[in-house]
């Protein structure tokens, strides 16, 4: 893009990058900022339903659809107060800290086929670290306000997200071990074709640390019945007591933000993506093999599977938020320690042995594989003795598959570090 | 080389972590109302808590020292304003006791159809609100749901849906409307399959039972010497309740009554209702119990209401005749317990001969419950400090009145 | 007492033939009197023994009585000179006990007359020794009395108010107790 931007349009190259840097992070934004509103009008439709009511039904017409806009007009109205006791300065920092980080989880989630701000090659681990980033904002909050409560909010949170990081990171490391890849494009390319390729479907191991998954990412978003830093039959309002107006709607911006994002990372590692349960697009001819015109098309396709099945994700948090009660902080720490890292290691360890116990992974997986590895990195590859030293001296990690496979899709995988896109993939 | 406990270095890296004494309430989400609790903290876990009452303190007392004894009726509504009904009786039975009055056959089947229709209610609310204070919102609304219904029934009855003064002194005000009986026996019809959804959404519900099983032990001695009454009573597995165990005036409204009273004994419940198993880790006289006694409850009630429908319909007469604003009242003293959906409510009436009382005394059940909670809420983590006040299912209407 | 009599009052005959002769016979000296012909019999013990009957109360395992439900003071005084003249009573402050046992389901009324103030000096409140370490219970009602009826309890671990703040002045439940026209800036009337 900055390229294009120099060369067809003649911007200088300062400019260039700052237009092509801000393009994306506005459609971010507004991704963020309307899909949270959509979602805050979601969950109070849901819970209405769950609860035997309707919901808002005024605002914005039959479906109260404009509820949370309304709201966040309140709220941006309000009177922003900072009690006496507080330290002014991090306390109006924290909120921001917590939604920059939500924000910036964003730039590496693809929406379809090629559409991510950033296609980093370390995207998951990317997610996971900014994520957790997110807890700064919180603690600074609940230290900041200068209130107990406040203060309490703050020391579970930082107890809660320390830990679930462990085992929800474990649990990135199966689909991120098949794929070959830490790059969300190439994980969600991985499982085109019909939804009995999605991963979550690949190995049983795969389905249960699917809902480990989401069990560790609802604990990380601070969902019900998670929910212990905000408990507000406990600690008043915890972390956020002390806020008010707009900097305590940054805060639910940023709670339902990362609900999307963790949401979009366990479509994209175990879900499909943006593959549909029935793979249409390719039948039809909507990818980009038939020119930009009909893959834009397909990823329009995409772009509404993966939002649909992300809402999903969505819906299925709410759903437990408005039936289960509140866990207590020790059994919060008992459900991590004890039973999901014990358990995603041994769905590390399952997954491991799984080509031993049902043979090495189908020809086709191990072609899209490769494919999906093409796609990112069109450059051709040359094979060359030199090349292959270079690999195995840049202390690449590599998982060599099973003797029986044909060796023309003998595949060495590397995860190294390197962003050189010409060494990683080899094929002999 | 040793250090000595005044040795500067010592001081400076002895990282002493001190106790947090954190106000709960009186605005405070959980507490019902404003109650004030002031818990000493060493980090989650709760060392001591230190109840501080009296925010709703009317002096209700008093106020009865200067009403006429029916007069007094509204004030006792809002003393334990979700049990209003149950405040009336007890009250009104404390005067009939002291008048030495009998209300007709009729008029006390009406009254236990009335006062057990009120204990639904209330154990509904004390219900949906122990969800919510254990973080589970809609257990409260699915508890609404139906005490709405409830409400209804009472505003046909008396126009009113909280404060009711309906059962006073000598009967009722006004007798049941028309095709009354018919709208309450349709309701229990629609109420009693839901118990069901209430039992899969708390009672039985893993993190539910985990959150309460063992937490708040209250031993029978304990309740017993701390004069809690009521489920709180029974949840510690004591087999006591004064529609059964009360004085004869009160007794006889439940005179021919087919029901058990709902206490753990021998290791299990009565059979007569369709209940959910203990499960393993609920010990006797825990948050769980306590819950679990009101859930059964409010079956007995659904059946003790079906009886008294049968009952009312079937006795011919008077439903009973107030008396009047300004009766006198004889010379002397009464003191009459009734159960009410929180525990006994007590009412101490003295009389010097004239309509107006000289003392009105109202012993809550709450204000003896609440006492406890300094003994059973220590040695916890913060969040077990609204699960058991919350299984104490208070109200601070009453225990301030 | 007569046959048919005391079949229909269980609890009176109770009172008058089991309670009253092990009360005397333990308490000769402590127990006032017994008074039947009321709604409520009560049995009427001296101010400074009514622990020392109340533990043997509790402990003896014929009574058992392991449960106070409710202690309720009471002011027999009329402040109004001119319907003073018809109040039969002498100015006086009773505490009515109400005991109850779990186990025979029996209930029993201890009752105690007290002066409305301590050696006639207004102001002086009447001291009676405390029951909180026989029924915990009566830790709140006492402290509850003392708020609003105003009557001492000796040996009371932490008597202080408890519905009205700490500060507060008077006690309300007194029938010559005056509301004060103001409590910190708050005015009343």
């Amino acid at each position: 893009m900055v390229e294009s931007l120099i060369e067809n349009w003649g911007f200088p190259e300062w400019m260039a990058y700052l237009i092509a840097a801000t393009i994306p992070c506005v459609l971010l934004l507004h991704v963020v900022a309307v899909g949270a509103l959509f979602f805050i009008w979601l969950e109070r439709k849901v819970s209405g339903r769950i609860q035997d009511r309707l919901g808002p039904t005024r605002v914005g017409g039959k479906y109260g659809w404009l509820q949370s806009l309304a709201d966040g007009v309140k709220l941006i109205s309000k009177e922003d107060l900072v009690p006496a006791g507080a330290d002014s300065w991090l306390f109006r920092l924290a909120p921001y800290i917590s939604v920059s980080c939500c924000l910036a989880a964003y730039l590496t989630i693809p929406f379809a086929y090629g559409w991510v701000a950033q296609n980093l090659d370390v995207a998951v681990f990317f997610v996971l670290a900014i994520l957790g980033l997110e807890v700064f904002g919180v603690i600074l909050a609940g230290y900041a306000s200068g209130s107990k409560w406040s203060l309490l909010g703050g020391m579970r949170e930082a107890a809660q997200v320390v830990s679930y990081e462990v085992p929800l990171g474990l649990c990135v490391v199966l689909p991120v071990m098949l794929a070959g890849s830490m790059n969300l494009t190439t994980i969600a390319q991985v499982q085109s074709g019909w939804f009995t390729s999605w991963l979550i479907f690949y190995n049983p191991f795969l389905f249960v640390t699917f809902w480990i998954f989401f069990t560790c990412a609802l604990a990380s978003v601070n969902r019900a019945p998670f929910d212990l830093a905000e408990a507000e039959s406990e600690l008043v309002a915890g972390f956020h007591t002390e806020y008010s107006g707009l900097r305590w709607s940054l805060f639910f911006l940023a709670e339902y933000g990362s609900m999307f994002s963790v949401s979009a990372l366990a479509v994209l590692l175990f879900l499909g993506g943006w593959n549909g349960p029935i793979p249409i697009t390719s039948w039809i001819g909507w990818t980009f093999e038939y020119g930009w015109f009909w893959g834009t098309l397909g990823n329009f396709v995409g772009l509404a599977n993966f939002i649909f099945k992300c809402s999903l994700g969505i819906v299925l948090m709410m759903w437990v938020r408005w039936t289960l009660p509140r866990l207590r902080i020790d059994q919060v720490m008992t459900i991590c320690l004890k039973y999901c890292l014990p358990l995603v290691c041994l769905m590390l360890l399952g997954n491991l042995m799984w080509p031993w116990i049902a043979g090495p992974p189908s020809a086709s997986f191990v072609q899209k594989r490769y494919e999906a590895y093409q796609h990112l990195h069109p450059e051709p590859t040359t094979e060359t003795e030199a090349d292959e030293e270079t690999t195995a001296e840049s202390n690449s990690v590599a998982i060599s598959l099973p003797q029986q496979v044909n060796e023309k899709q003998k595949v060495v995988l590397t995860t190294s570090s390197t962003t050189d896109s010409s060494l990683p993939l080899q094929t002999n | 080389m040793t250090m000595q406990a005044d040795d500067p270095r010592l001081i400076e890296f002895d990282v002493r972590t001190d106790e947090m004494l954190v106000n709960m309430g009186p605005q405070h989400p959980s507490t019902h109302g404003v109650l004030r609790l002031v818990l000493r903290t060493d980090g989650e876990i709760v060392s001591e808590t230190t109840p501080h009452i009296g925010y709703l303190h009317r002096c209700a007392e008093k106020i009865g020292e200067n009403l006429t004894a029916r007069q007094f009726i509204p004030y006792t509504d809002r003393m334990d304003y979700l049990a209003g009904m149950n405040m009336n009786l007890g009250w009104s039975l404390a005067v009939e006791k002291l008048l030495q009055m009998e209300i007709p056959e009729k008029g006390r089947h009406l009254r236990v159809m009335i006062v057990e229709l009120n204990r639904i209610a209330s154990h509904l609310l004390g219900m949906g609100a122990y969800g919510l204070d254990l973080g589970t919102f809609s257990p409260f609304l699915y508890a609404f749901r139906e005490r709405e219904k409830i409400l209804d029934l009472f505003e046909a009855v008396c126009g009113a849906r909280l404060t009711y003064s309906y059962l006073t002194i000598g009967g009722a005000t006004h007798d049941l409307p028309p095709g009354w009986l018919q709208q309450c026996e349709a309701f229990l019809d629609q109420f009693e399959p839901n118990i069901e959804e209430y039992h899969t959404l708390l009672t039985t519900n893993q993190i539910f039972v985990k959150r309460t099983a063992g937490i708040g032990l209250l031993p029978a001695e304990m309740a017993i010497s701390y004069g809690c009454t009521g489920p709180v009573l029974r949840g510690s597995g004591v087999d006591c309740d004064l529609r059964r165990d009360g004085e004869p005036i009160y007794t006889r409204m439940y005179e021919g009554y087919d029901f058990e009273i709902i206490c753990e004994r021998d290791g299990h419940y009565p059979d007569d209702y369709d209940y959910p198993p203990v499960p393993k880790e609920a010990q006797l006289g825990d948050c769980w119990h306590r819950f679990y006694v009101r859930m059964l409850e409010v079956v007995q009630s659904v059946s003790l209401i079906r009886q008294a429908m049968d009952k009312y319909s079937q006795t011919a007469g008077d439903y009973g005749i107030p008396v009047r604003f300004n009766h006198k009242l004889p010379a002397g003293e009464a003191y009459l317990e009734t159960e009410s959906s929180r525990g006994w409510m007590g009412f101490h009436i003295v009389s010097d001969g004239t309509a107006v009382p000289l003392r009105a005394r109202a012993r809550s059940g709450c204000f003896s419950n609440l006492s406890v909670i300094g003994e059973i809420g220590h040695g916890c983590l913060i969040a077990d400090i609204p699960a058991i006040v919350g299984s104490l299912d208070l109200l601070m209407g009453e225990i301030d009145r | 007492m007569a046959e048919t009599e005391s079949s229909e009052q269980p609890e009176l005959s109770w009172l008058e033939g089991t309670v009253l002769p092990a009360l005397e016979k333990s308490f000769p000296e402590e127990i006032v009197g017994c008074t039947t012909e009321v709604l409520d019999p009560w049995i009427e013990v001296r101010p400074e023994s009514i622990a020392s009957v109340c533990r043997f109360l509790r402990d003896d395992p014929e009574f058992h009585m392991d449960m106070l439900t409710n202690i309720s003071a009471v002011d027999y005084f009329e402040p109004d000179p001119k319907k003073a003249k018809r109040f039969k009573y002498d100015p006086h402050l009773e505490l009515v006990y109400h005991l109850w046992s779990t186990h025979s389901k029996r209930r029993l009324i201890l009752k105690l007359m007290l002066p409305r103030w301590k050696n006639d000096q207004a102001g002086q409140l009447p001291e009676v020794p405390s029951v909180n370490s026989i029924w915990r219970t009566a830790d709140w009602h006492e402290r509850e009395i003392y708020d609003l009826m105003g009557i001492f309890f000796l040996g009371h671990p932490h008597l202080r108010r408890i519905l009205c703040p700490e500060d507060w002045v008077g006690h309300p439940l007194r029938k010559d107790y005056e509301m004060p026209l103001e409590y910190h800036g708050i005015r009343n009337r």
